[in-house]
């Protein structure tokens, strides 16, 4: 390893790093605008000129690799003027606008022109002038401050996948745009904001609200998907004014996505619930914490006395760790069974099937550095958005991606091998997957006689249509451009596979394949704790009803923690006529919602902003926050509500003081990591479902749902994030299908159709949508729009609105 | 839409570089497009894009990057011609003064006709025969005098 010498103190450094990255980690500051860690070097800007022994020129650190025995001088008579030229050339175009600009405060030119730059200006000439575009709801621009850095070029390049934003023009004329009037769509676009050394990227929502140094940071996790990103949450006040990402290589690196970013919008809307409500003769009135638990408590009572089993209890998973486990404590306390967070999953057969608790089956960090993935049922970007970059990651490092799919959405990276098939037709397409790997001669044999005979008639097809070949040989390393005798491999399952009707047979031949091919298996959790409420047991007891059988036979009663039934739930049909039929249902909730229209009393809750925490991400991780701000209005956290009805119902067992005397008893007072590793297990008894019949299935010729849930519909909180909302990437509703679907039909593309699911119907526009696959249509779920609809994934009809004449 | 000739051209070039390096074909299909169209549209840039499977912005840095690809309609005959130092130094913008006198127009502007636009241009390699300038981008006028562009002008209908 070279030796180096920068500043007079002597290290040793990676051969190919660069002075700059030498520099960093000695801790010595060298000034920088275009240079990012995470980003491929361009070297325009040259603010980081140092001056190298027997090199004539100052030379960028950034992109000047040591060579052994180098001397490097950063704070030389050389290097300080090339720096300070440097900066006065940078100063000549930038506005001395900083009084009224956002970035004021921290802003890295200011910083650095305080820092290297002359005192005063000798530039007296005019100064340029860029118009400013307008690149959607989330991101303000200023052009004329902008350096030309290109880090937001690079940035959504290289880690956003696609290049959304360019320099044109050149020299005096340079600007950075998007295409003509295009905006910035990506879903990790926020981050640009945190890259822009200047404020020529500033963010929309938070603009001219505050000042930097008068917000306090608070750290918190993000509630959304099961990565659960480090969040520093910005508090002015009393309120949550912006959040920003922490940095935590194993998790987010040092970006988050949008969502997790601009979903703080939600946590001030006028739908908040800020007093508990009572229903009294079908008109909501206001009351007092006393009588609203008196009165949850009394009716739940009332049910339980009878039978208990009459109750059902459904909890978000985004809510805490502490939470559910309560909600759960809290059921059992009153004898019934039937709990659970799995709002969105519609097959339970695997659930006595399970050894441990599912999670992703490795780290987070680890995904780049696979060489063969393939993921089964995800809308990566949608579902995902950050750990997708991950993927990507490892795809530009040569990996190679499979897809299996219902849809055709880009993940906007290269795809190795693709199967898009009609959600019924996965089951077989994996049990192909597994079939023609198993036929390999390394693994000849390797299979067990039950799942062989599962297999034995599944044809692998060839054709276009199937790359089953392709996926498996890719999968054990063979693969026109290398191949790898024990490619480091994975076969992750997304939402789509988790809520889809015949998930125990997408799990079990999952399973299998990554068993046969020596892959690391897992689930990429949808929720926040989804993985945590897994783990705390908040699932149903062995003979009752699980988050489906629930809404299925309608219980009498309802405990909703955290949840907007007909938009949280697989078939949104069924969970409102569920609480339409209830006697009672109490609901905790941060909102006011027209979900929640058949409550009987609301608990107002205090969002995760506001409480404190426990949520373990996909790969295990446990991660506890407080909160960064006080309650709203009569709020409280809702493992107090739930301790509060657990005192008021006389259940034992509910004396806790705080959230982490919860997550101890859910720890049992043990290390959190250590028995998260002990008990995360994603193998199954016996092999999961072995139902042979149906692997060999035909697809049937009837229309499907592919009813996906949109990336800025997930959850309560960020369905009422304006500024997400307003976004290019939330899709108009409408009916999507292929053109040739379209055509076979005989509907007009924009024509009025009706569809219909079980008893409800719900009138769309028909659109083409060449990314689904024949026999489906794309109906978004999650939506008040389709609250009408059934199953997420089942059979519909549809037909067009006859225009009746005048 | 890229027209059949167009996209034949394009392929040509295409089959100059590795499949899965279609955006080295860049250059060469902006400069084929604008060969058709006479300028590079809006239009053109995305189908040039489209084509080669690159970001449309991608193909608009390298669009506005270089003098010769026109970002607006220019006139039937484009001249363009060059002041950078040598030709500078052989009266180059004596060259300009007269052409402007006789198009009655500017530097950057078309004529009313929309037969002639005028262009200052950077340097063109070809510094031996100053001044000089190109119509149409491919086609040079070298050792320029007043007499030699009333010339040109008049071969020009
Ligand atoms: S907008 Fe900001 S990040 Fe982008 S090039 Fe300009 S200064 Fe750099
Ligand atoms: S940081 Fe090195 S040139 Fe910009």
């Amino acid at each position: 390893m070279p030796t180096i010498e920068i500043d007079d103190k002597v290290i040793e450094v990676k051969a190919g790093s660069t002075i700059i990255e030498a520099a960093d980690s000695m801790g010595i500051p060298i000034p920088r605008f275009c240079y990012h860690k995470k980003l491929s070097v361009a070297a325009n800007c040259r603010m980081c000129l140092v001056q190298v022994e027997k090199m004539g020129k100052p030379l960028p650190a950034c992109a000047t690799p040591v060579t052994d025995g180098m001397k490097v001088f950063t704070r030389s008579q050389f290097a300080v003027k090339a720096q300070k030229s440097v900066m006065e050339f940078l100063l000549i175009n930038h506005p001395l606008d900083c009084p009224i600009c956002d970035q004021g405060g921290e802003c890295e030119l200011q910083d650095i022109a305080v820092g290297y730059g002359a005192s005063g200006s000798r530039y007296t000439e005019e100064k340029r002038v860029v118009l400013n575009k307008n690149i959607g709801p989330l991101i303000s621009t200023d052009m004329t401050r902008c350096i030309q850095c290109t880090r937001c070029v690079r940035f959504l390049k290289e880690v956003g996948g696609m290049m959304e934003l360019g320099m044109v023009g050149r020299g005096e004329h340079a600007e950075i745009t998007a295409y003509v009037d295009k905006s910035v769509d990506s879903e990790l676009s926020g981050n640009i904001i945190d890259l822009c050394p200047v404020g020529a990227l500033t963010s929309k929502p938070f603009r001219y609200s505050a000042r930097t140094w008068e917000l306090i940071r608070r750290h918190s996790i993000a509630p959304h998907d099961g990565l659960g990103s480090p969040i520093e949450m910005h508090v002015k006040g009393n309120t949550v004014m912006r959040v920003l990402p922490r940095e935590d290589e194993a998790i987010n690196e040092c970006w988050i996505s949008d969502r997790d970013r601009y979903s703080y919008e939600a946590l001030n809307s006028a739908d908040r619930l800020t007093t508990p409500m009572i229903k009294d003769n079908g008109v909501w009135v206001e009351t007092d914490w006393q009588s609203a638990l008196e009165f949850a408590a009394t009716r739940l009572n009332d049910i339980a006395r009878n039978n208990p089993q009459d109750i059902g209890v459904l909890v978000s998973p985004n809510s805490t760790m502490e939470e559910a486990y309560l909600a759960k404590k809290l059921a059992q306390g009153l004898g019934c069974g039937n709990v659970d967070h799995r709002l969105r999953q519609s097959d339970f057969r695997l659930d006595s099937k399970h050894i441990g608790t599912v999670w992703m089956g490795c780290n987070i960090s680890d995904v780049q550095s696979m060489e063969r993935v393939l993921v089964i049922g995800s809308n990566l970007r949608n579902e995902h958005p950050l750990l997708t970059h991950r993927l990507r990651k490892a795809v530009k490092a040569g990996a190679e991606l499979s897809l299996l799919n219902p849809i055709d959405d880009d993940p906007l990276m290269p795809v190795a091998h693709k199967t898009i098939c009609a959600p019924d037709a996965m089951v077989n397409a994996l049990a192909q997957i597994l079939k023609a790997m198993s036929v390999m001669p390394r693994y000849a044999g390797h299979l067990s006689p039950a799942v062989s005979n599962l297999i034995d008639k599944v044809k692998v097809q060839s054709g276009p249509q199937s790359s089953a070949q392709a996926i498996a040989e890719s999968l054990s390393g063979s693969s026109a451009s290398v191949d790898l005798v024990a490619p480091r491999a994975a076969v992750l399952l997304g939402n789509i596979a988790v809520h889809h009707p015949r998930y125990a047979e997408i799990y079990s031949l999952g399973e299998a394949i990554a068993e046969l091919c020596g892959a690391s298996f897992g689930v990429l959790s949808e929720a926040a704790n989804s993985v945590g409420a897994d783990f705390a047991q908040v699932l149903p007891n062995a003979d009752a009803m699980n988050a489906r059988t629930m809404l299925e036979s309608p219980r009498k009663g309802y405990l909703l923690v955290n949840v907007e039934p007909e938009l949280d739930c697989h078939n949104a049909h069924l969970a409102a006529k569920a609480m339409a039929e209830a006697e009672c249902v109490v609901a905790l909730t941060v909102f006011k919602s027209e979900a929640l229209r058949d409550a009987d009393v609301l608990l107002p809750i205090a969002p995760f902003s506001e409480t404190s925490g426990t949520f373990m991400n996909m790969e295990g991780r446990v991660q506890t926050f407080s909160a960064a701000v006080k309650p709203l209005g009569e709020c409280r956290p809702a493992w107090k509500v739930l301790r509060v009805l657990g005192n008021v119902l006389n259940i034992p067992g509910f004396d806790f003081d705080s959230s982490e005397q919860v997550s101890r008893e859910i720890f049992g007072g043990e290390d959190p990591s250590q028995l998260a590793s002990n008990r995360l297990n994603n193998h199954l008894y016996d092999s999961g479902v072995r139902d042979a019949a149906r692997v060999n299935d035909e697809t049937p010729n009837i229309l499907q749902r592919i009813g996906e849930i949109s990336l800025y519909q997930a959850d309560a909180l960020v369905r009422r994030a304006a500024p997400l909302q307003k976004t290019k990437y939330a899709v108009p509703l409408a009916a999507y299908m292929h053109h040739a679907q379209l055509a076979q039909l005989g509907f007009q593309a924009g024509g009025a159709v009706t569809v219909s699911q079980g008893n409800g119907s719900v009138s769309l526009m028909a659109q083409i949508d060449d990314h689904v696959p024949i026999g489906c249509i794309r109906i978004a779920a999650a939506l008040k729009e389709t609250a009408a609809l059934g199953d997420m994934f089942g059979p519909l009809e549809i037909k067009a609105v006859e225009i009746k004449a005048a | 839409m890229l027209s059949a000739e167009s996209i034949a051209k394009i392929d040509r070039e295409l089959a100059k570089y590795p499949a899965n390096q279609r955006r080295s074909a860049v250059m060469s299909s902006l400069a084929i497009v604008q060969d058709e169209h006479g300028w590079l549209s809006k239009e053109s840039i995305s189908d040039v894009a489209a084509y080669l499977g690159i970001p449309d912005i991608a193909v608009l840095e390298v669009a506005s990057f270089y003098n010769m690809y026109e970002l607006k309609p220019t006139g039937k005959y484009k001249l363009t011609v060059c002041t950078n130092i040598s030709c500078m130094l052989r009266d180059a913008h004596g060259i300009v003064e007269h052409l402007e006198h006789r198009l009655g127009i500017h530097c950057g502007e078309t004529t009313a006709d929309g037969k002639f636009t005028l262009k200052e241009g950077e340097c063109m390699g070809a510094c031996g025969s100053a001044p000089l300038l190109l119509v149409n981008n491919k086609d040079m006028r070298e050792f320029l005098t007043n007499e030699k562009v009333d010339e040109m002008l008049e071969g020009l209908k």
